[in-house]
């Protein structure tokens, strides 16, 4: 299979589940509980996507990830503008290499 | 009078949502910058070529899985497999895009079909967090300037990426895998600071996640994660509260 195909099948698989609720969700009405389900959703896909993904960055050297993850939270929570947040965690995580 | 005044407050035109939408995505837009550039890097670093590093940021637009296939490639692993475990990565996708067009349905359904395309992780986030701020009928040009401009950026770095991608060494290029986990830590600790109940919610689904992660191809552990995770959203979140 050329990488051309692997790409466009990539990008089918990825568009229909975006897709698909356009379609099937007409006359759906969610009750409360629902609705607070939908909610925290993105939240909860943050904190699947992070842990444990952040561990395996460098392979086989996981406190590269952590501590490139905790420079980017300590940097977030004190409202680092995004973009230093994410180049302060390639410095970090490039400096920790070095060692 | 009071009719006229509500009729005042939705006379905004198309293009104004759509720039009102860009400025919404700021962040996102600013954040996938360093990202796009990273997964370009490591595209050529891999062995794609500047076209098909742009094609896959193009058409399939989803940083995770991109930078997993990265991977897959640089392993040796074949098509199938790839297509597979792309499928399952962002099959949470799906449940995003019920969450997002349950607001949305208003919006003509070939409009929504183009919008769907811009779901992401981080413009999804960004979506629902703004949503107080968008009203409640918001229009299809907002979102079509929080999507596009993510997308723009995305497709852009990916090429900045590819074309300064055989001249970065290796010692730096190791270190840019961390651009998209500092991303999702960037959109998350603000929320957490601002409401800290999404903590539980973020570090629930964290801690499932690993856990399947032990048994579980990291694509399922992700997805069911993030559905079994969320539900804990049903016990802390407030009906009012976003």
């Amino acid at each position: 299979m050329t990488l051309t195909l692997i790409i466009i099948a990539m990008a089918l698989v990825t568009y229909l589940p975006r897709v698909l609720p356009v379609f099937i969700m007409d006359h759906l009405q969610f009750p409360g509980w629902v609705n607070k389900w939908l909610k925290a959703i993105p939240y909860a896909a943050l904190g699947a996507l992070i842990v444990p993904g952040i561990f395996t960055v460098e392979p086989g050297a996981p406190v590269v990830g952590v501590i490139g993850g905790l420079v980017a939270a300590v940097i977030a929570y004190f409202r680092g503008h995004i973009m230093i947040v994410i180049i302060a965690a390639i410095a970090a995580a490039f400096i920790i290499q070095r060692f | 009078m009071r009719e006229e005044h509500l009729e005042e407050m939705h006379s905004t035109t198309y293009s104004e949502d759509y720039w009102h939408g860009l400025k919404l995505a700021v962040p996102v837009i600013l954040g996938y910058l360093p990202i796009a550039i990273s997964f370009g890097v490591l595209a050529v670093q891999t062995g794609l070529s500047f076209f098909h590093a742009l094609l896959m940021s193009m058409t399939v637009y989803a940083g995770a899985s991109q930078f997993m296939a990265l991977n897959m490639l640089a392993i040796g692993t074949v098509g199938l497999e790839i297509i597979l475990a792309t499928f399952i990565l962002n099959v949470r996708h799906f449940v995003m895009s019920i969450s997002l067009f349950s607001n949305l349905q208003h919006i003509p359904k070939r409009w929504q079909a183009i919008l769907a395309q811009g779901i992401t992780d981080e413009s999804f986030a960004l979506a629902s967090l703004k949503q107080k701020e968008l009203g409640t009928h918001p229009s299809a040009a907002i979102y079509l300037g929080i999507f596009s401009g993510a997308f723009g950026m995305w497709v852009i770095g990916t090429g900045i990426g590819a074309l300064i991608g055989n001249v970065v060494p290796d010692a730096l290029s190791d270190s840019m895998g961390i651009a998209l986990y500092a991303l999702f830590i960037g959109l998350l600790v603000p929320a957490i600071r601002a409401y800290r109940k999404i903590g539980l919610i973020a570090a629930g689904s964290a801690g499932l996640c690993w856990i399947f992660s032990l048994y579980l191809s990291e694509g399922w552990a992700i997805v069911l994660a993030t559905v079994f995770g969320s539900l804990i959203g049903v016990w802390m979140l407030e009906e009012d509260k976003e």
